[in-house]
């Protein structure tokens, strides 16, 4: 599967890795609905070095759409929650 | 559009993705023909990439600014160092801890700017990394773009072109919101530059590179000009003890003119004195000034110095050749 780092480019992940990839997701959802920001920023700094660990990042002129998306390295909790919604953060 | 149960199960990852994709999909939907959203497409990309430069461009302005005011920072942070030293030389703590307390307050701001300088690099990087990915993807896109219209018909067409579009579009997005992200970030930096330009031209910190003289400078070259006004009287009333009269009325002109010039010139008496140590420091004004000096009597000199010279800049410049000259 492939994985975007928002601001840091794709990564192909083997399928494998995503039950780990779940759980560390899982951990950061629920941060984020408990408005614990320290938590927050502990479990996207897990779940991104996790994606480069297991990832390969795909060549940037490969023409292909992501089947996940990740915030930014230095994300705050208000940003992911706007991001996840529709009218949110991405231009265009 | 998601449920908040099942978005919940699904997770940050998954619905930032379909989010992408539902914009992306939107888009495509307002196109009639399938063949037409290539081109939209193509150059709403180009357009994206100027604008990506020109972030680049911007935060590095920004950067530059940052870097110009940490210069002059720290040049007076270094000026009122020296202010401190000279000061306290001069028995004045309260002026030395005046000097230090604002010496402490600019280095703060440098220690501020600092970060935000690291900062304004990260954003300029990462911007420049988005620039060279986008490029690579809209290259990808155009030689689709030219094999789609070539070889499919326009019902045909419509996966590749779907798919094109969505590979395109996430990375517009991702890109998209790297430039406003550097934009935010920029904007509140060029607020806090803008703070500490109305700082700098406060004085609260001391402007040494306007050229201002502030209030600790001041004090110290009137004591210091004071110093030199007891010494050339003490110096003249030597002379009229030991009784040479004729000295007085100009014919030594290191006596009578420095004695009264100290007060209001700087550069002459230690020219006519001793050029050597000083010379190159004042070339042109001081070669300008001997003639003057050897041409004429000191009295006319006088008069003739203070319209080349700011009256402001006169105390300051005076101490420190005559300090070296005669300790």
């Amino acid at each position: 599967m492939i994985v975007r780092i928002l601001g840091g480019g794709q990564f192909r992940v083997d399928d494998a890795a995503a039950a780990e990839l779940n759980q560390l997701d899982a951990d950061l959802e629920s941060a984020v609905e408990r408005s614990d920001e320290p938590a927050f920023t502990a479990a996207l700094t897990r779940l991104l070095a996790q994606v480069r660990a297991q990832g390969a990042p795909l060549p940037p002129d490969i023409l292909e759409s992501s089947d996940l998306i990740l915030p930014h390295e230095d994300s705050s909790m208000d940003e992911v929650r706007k991001l996840l919604t529709d009218e949110g953060l991405i231009p265009g | 559009m998601l449920m908040k149960g099942t978005a919940a199960r699904m997770g940050v990852m998954k619905r930032v993705s379909l989010v992408f994709k539902a914009k992306a999909n939107r888009a495509l939907d307002k196109m009639e023909d399938p063949r037409e959203t290539l081109d939209y497409s193509y150059q709403r990309q180009l357009e994206l990439l100027t604008k990506v430069r020109r972030g680049v461009a911007d935060v590095a302005t920004s950067r530059k600014r940052v870097e110009l005011q940490m210069n002059q920072l720290q040049q007076q942070a270094d000026k009122l160092q020296t202010q401190a030293r000279k000061a306290l030389g001069m028995g004045r703590e309260d002026l030395a801890r005046e000097a230090l307390t604002r010496k402490a307050s600019a280095q703060t701001q440098l220690d501020e700017l600092q970060t935000q300088y690291a900062q304004l690099q990260a954003e300029e990087e990462k911007l420049t990394v988005a620039s060279q990915r986008l490029q690579a993807k809209v290259d990808a896109f155009r030689t689709r773009k030219e094999t789609i219209k070539a070889t499919y018909t326009a019902a045909e067409a419509q996966t590749r072109i779907n798919e094109a579009f969505s590979g395109i579009s996430e990375e517009m997005g991702d890109v998209g919101m790297a430039i406003q992200r550097a934009e935010d970030k920029t904007a509140q930096m060029q607020a806090r530059a803008g703070a500490i330009d109305e700082l700098m031209a406060s004085g609260a910190l001391d402007d040494a590179v306007g050229g201002r003289r502030d209030d600790i400078q001041s004090e110290l070259d009137m004591m210091s000009a004071n110093s030199d006004v007891e010494r050339e009287l003490a110096m003249l009333k030597g002379e009229i003890t030991t009784g040479a009269p004729k000295q007085l009325e100009g014919s030594a002109p290191n006596g009578t003119s420095q004695g009264t010039q100290d007060t209001q010139g700087q550069q002459a008496p230690q020219q006519s004195q001793e050029p050597g140590p000083y010379a190159p420091q004042y070339n042109p004004q001081q070669e300008q000034e001997q003639e003057q000096e050897q041409a004429q009597p000191p009295q006319q000199s006088q008069q003739t110095q203070p319209a080349g010279l700011p009256v402001s800049d006169l105390p300051g410049l005076a101490d420190e050749p005559q300090d070296g000259d005669r300790s």
